[in-house]
């Protein structure tokens, strides 16, 4: 194959349609006699529903149905488990799923209660004010450490102690070894990761054809085969009759692949129910409540060391806050868990983790999904280890580094994806040190933030190492077809919510094929299209469905060529494929397009030989052995001022190792959008519950998202270690960005302030200016907090 | 709530609409669901995301935060007349392909239609000028650095051109 797109800066596919305002996104979906649905929701966390009286709404002029839970009959039941829990022995998993509306009992702000369908939004919105609602409230469960007492309240009745989960990793012997150690550190850090916030909300939209018997529903998720599977069970339809389209989907980075949100499972029943096509579209209010987000954990963490800075072993006993259910099962937890080993040699680690239910939304995978706060936790440690032991701190991070001829490395615990967390290959020095050099680091450590300091100015530098599991199984497919007009259609199971599926997929059977990378067009997230897949999430649509790909057009490659060796008499190996046909080598004007081909092989007539299949075409399926690892490190600058505690990003650099790249404009789009949100989650948004289980900030007035003033330019670049698990060595890339900008910013900002020799650690996030200048001063905050005001 | 209907004609893309809307009608679902240009979305209804941004008598708005009935008489642009009839890109929209600037593409048209007019009042920006006038529209996916390199690309075109 002659390489022209695969690793090229190749200008995305899918970009006229968004440009030009063509792509249909779901709310774009109209349809002759559409409903519109809207919810009512709980208004407080805890409750139990003594009465709900809709009758007042139903009367209302424009209202067709309301539904509670009592009006589902059989129909109401609690969702699917989505990611069972993996295989570890001694494991406690109690499984709550969340339910389509609340009966008996009220278990987060949000949950709902009853769905009105109307004539329009606006009259469906009229009538929720319609609706009596009786509640009997109940003590709230928010606290994490409360929530485990004995005489807490409980969110599942029958659930004591609020413990979700309880999960015990180990590898090697912690105890032994830190009876060894010359150095022990303990502390208590908590990281709060916040809610993922795409530009467009969720949204579905559902249409039964009576005629047809078939069910269409367009729908915002990261992956619609598994939202037709079941849909179909649910409804007591056939897969086959369950058409489920993602189409264009506004950003998703995670909480558009929960399932089944309660909306899933309504608007389609209702719609079947009336026989008439259904909308509903979350506004921004319900998706601070209604969409998934992450939140808390509290690590009380300890590593042991030699004096000369060696890890020995590090313990960890954390608690997860899993929301009032727990659908995507430990994921989140897991990730944690696993990523905290990061890219060091650890070979002592023992690590357990409470995930508990508290009266809040649900937590589920937010880009990053639970990574974020292992590496916290690990980077911190690190950094307070080089304080204490003086030692320079990227030096005891590269001292620490697995070398590189240790791969595959095993680390001998459970990951999120059932199998052994392995390392199937790295190089993280060359990272390490590119990060060092791109950042300024010893000019800067050497004297140079000293000068800065002379001129009253507050700069430090962050450096921050991590690295990701992605591209894990099972499996996704492609299906590649050469048309009649010599374009190629590709079609695959996962959704595309941004990441350049139409380029880079096509770029790979373009190559292939021999084909403009224009002429393939690629269509993802239509299960009528594409019938099998997984979905879109921990960094594995490129890696995963990608190699589906490669695969599938190599085998219509090879169809491609014996029927073209057939057409001209010739040997395969005389021909080459390039820009849309087929030529014999050497022998000028002997050729003949792909277009022309694809007919041939769809003959109308006559016999064919035992054994062939039509077209030219092919489906292949990809499923690797276990996830691959990439790995990065990213430093960053930042000066702070002292008065207001403000910082500005004076240089961000983050180098990655992704293996290899298909497109390395994609790629760097995808850093860059990660860091913001690494940035985000650090310093701006927070998502504030009070005791009540109430969300203040529940709008993008309050929730800060960062604009193009907080987000700086960044500086990127790249090593290049190919996974030896897929024919393409490529690693995901997804979500790396957005995993270490906690650790970064504590350790910035503790270096520009010189919070070490002012006896401050920074052991939370997110971080920002009101937030430190009360850990600055925190006789005056306990004041503050004290004073009725 | 008074719903209260109003008679309104509004040009749109050049094209003119006499349509009869309730008091309470927002301009975003006017543009997007009674006349059907759905390239306008909307984010947050509440002013903040500024993707649902729309130019009225030449001026960026949020369309979200008026009423259609406010439109009366005004003129409006979307991303649908961006492009030249004969499917030509504006140099804008050109620029965004070719450096990059969109993944998911929900949060675009707003961006489009904020930085089209920027560029018009600005045709020499600065890079923190340009920073300045898009942090009123969020985007989840980019970290903005291939907008504002679009938006200085495009900039520097267009002073070619003229």
């Amino acid at each position: 194959m002659t390489t022209r797109y695969f690793g090229a800066p190749v200008k995305r596919n899918e970009d006229r349609r968004l440009l030009t305002g063509q792509a249909l996104f779901v709310d774009d979906v109209e349809l002759p006699g559409l409903l519109h649905a809207a919810l009512l929701r709980s208004q407080v966390a805890h409750a139990r529903i003594k009465s709900i009286d809709v009758s007042a709404a139903r009367q209302r002029p424009g209202v067709v149905a309301v539904y509670t839970a009592e009006d589902l009959g059989a129909y109401w039941q609690p969702g699917p488990l989505l990611v069972p829990p993996p295989p570890i022995a001694g494991i406690v998993f109690n499984q709550r799923c969340q339910v389509p509306l609340a009966k008996d009992k009220i278990r987060h702000v949000g949950e709902p209660v009853a769905i009105v369908i109307a004539d329009s939004r606006y009259i469906a919105e009229d009538a929720l004010a319609d609706i009596v609602l009786d509640l009997e409230p109940l003590p709230v469960v928010v606290d994490l450490e409360k929530a485990l007492k004995d005489n807490s309240a409980r969110v599942h009745d029958d659930v004591r102690g609020n413990v979700a989960a309880h999960v015990r990793q180990t590898k090697g012997n912690y105890a032994q070894a830190a009876a060894k150690a010359d150095h022990i550190i303990r502390r208590r850090f908590t990281y709060d990761h916040g809610a993922s916030q795409p530009i467009e909300t969720r949204g579905v939209v559902a249409k039964w054809d009576g005629r047809a018997n078939q069910l269409t529903v367009w729908d915002t998720t990261q992956a619609p085969v598994f939202i037709r599977n079941g849909l179909a069970g649910m409804l007591g339809l056939s897969e086959r009759q369950v058409r489920v389209i993602a189409p264009f989907v506004g950003g998703g980075f995670g909480p558009k692949i929960m399932m089944f949100y309660p909306e899933e499972v309504l608007v389609p029943w209702i719609a079947m129910q009336l026989d008439r096509p259904v909308k509903w579209i979350e506004d921004r209010l319900e998706h601070f409540f209604a969409t998934s987000h992450e939140r808390s954990q509290i690590h009380d963490a300890e590593i042991a060391l030699t004096k000369d800075g060696r890890i020995l072993g590090v313990r960890d006993v954390f608690l997860h806050d899993t929301g009032a259910y727990d659908p995507y099962g430990l994921t989140v937890p897991i990730n944690s868990q696993c990523t905290l080993l990061g890219p060091y040699v650890i070979p002592h680690y023992d690590s357990t983790f409470t995930a508990v239910f508290t009266n809040l939304p649900i937590v589920t995978p937010y880009r990053g999904a639970g990574r974020q706060h292992g590496v916290f936790v690990i980077e911190r440690l690190m950094d307070i280890a080089a304080r204490e032991l003086g030692i320079d701190r990227a030096e005891i991070r590269r001292l620490n580094l697995i070398p590189k001829d240790a791969f595959p490395y095993d680390n001998e615990i459970i990951y999120q994806d059932f199998a052994p967390l392995g390392y199937d290959s790295g190089d993280f020095e060359p990272i390490l040190d590119k990060a060092l050099a791109a950042i300024g680091y010893d000019e800067f450590v050497r004297g140079g933030q000293a000068r800065l300091r002379e001129q009253g100015r507050h700069v430090g530098i962050g450096v921050a190492c991590y690295v990701e599991g992605t591209g894990i199984g099972p499996y996704e497919g492609a299906k590649v077809q050469v048309q009649a007009n010599g374009k190629v259609s590709l079609a695959t199971g996962i959704g595309t919510q941004g990441q350049g599926h139409f380029t880079s997929f096509a770029q790979i059977a373009a190559d292939q094929l021999g084909v403009d990378v224009r002429n393939v067009d690629v269509v993802t997230g239509d299960t009528d299209q594409f019938y099998w897949g997984a979905g879109t999430f921990a960094s594995r649509g490129a890696v995963v469905a990608g190699n589906a790909v490669n695969e599938a057009s190599l085998v219509v490659r090879r169809k491609i060529l014996k029927l073209a060796s057939e057409h001209f008499e010739c040997a395969e190996e005389d021909l080459e494929i390039a820009n849309g046909e087929v030529s014999i080598v050497g022998v000028p004007g002997r050729s003949v397009r792909l277009g022309e081909l694809a007919v041939k092989a769809n003959p109308m007539r006559g016999a064919v030989k035992p054994g062939t299949e039509p077209g030219l075409e092919a489906t292949a399926y990809f499923g690797p052995p276990g996830g691959t690892t990439a790995a990065g490190v990213h430093a960053m600058m930042i000066e702070v001022d002292p008065e207001t505690l403000t910082l500005e990003i004076l240089k961000y650099v983050v180098v990655h190792d992704c293996g290899t790249v298909i497109n390395p404009l994609i790629l760097a789009g995808q850093s860059h959008g990660g860091v913001a949100q690494g940035i985000g989650n650090a310093f701006y948004e927070h998502l504030m519950y009070d005791t009540q289980g109430q969300l203040l900030n529940a709008s993008l007035a309050d929730y800060l998202l960062p604009t193009a003033l907080e987000v700086p330019r960044m500086i990127l670049d790249h090593t290049v270690t190919p996974s030896p698990l897929n024919p393409l060595g490529i690693k995901g890339a997804g979500e790396a960005g957005a995993i270490p900008g906690g650790a970064l910013f504590a350790q910035a900002i503790e270096d520009a302030l010189g919070l070490a020799q002012k006896g401050v650690e920074l052991r939370e996030i997110p971080l920002s200016p009101n937030r430190l200048w009360e850990l600055l001063n925190p006789d005056a905050a306990a004041l503050g907090e004290a004073s009725p005001s | 709530m008074s719903n209260e209907r109003h008679t309104i004609v509004v040009t749109v893309n050049g094209q003119r609409y006499a349509r009869e809307v309730e008091s309470r009608l927002l301009l975003s679902d006017f543009i997007r669901h009674d006349l059907l240009l759905a390239g306008t979305h909307v984010g947050c209804e509440h002013g903040v995301c500024g993707a649902c941004t729309v130019q009225l008598d030449g001026l960026p708005v949020r369309s979200c935060l008026m009423f259609a009935a406010q439109a009366d008489g005004h003129e409006i642009r979307t991303v649908e007349a961006l492009a030249s009839p004969q499917d030509e890109f504006h140099p804008l929209q050109q620029a965004m392909h070719d450096a990059h600037g969109l993944q998911c593409g929900y949060c675009t048209p707003g961006i489009l239609m904020t930085m089209t007019a920027f560029l018009d009042a600005h045709p020499s920006p600065s890079e923190p000028g340009v920073r300045e006038a898009l942090s009123g529209n969020l985007c989840r996916c980019t970290g903005y650095q291939h907008i504002v390199d679009a938006v200085l690309l495009a900039a520097e075109r267009m002073r070619g051109a003229r």
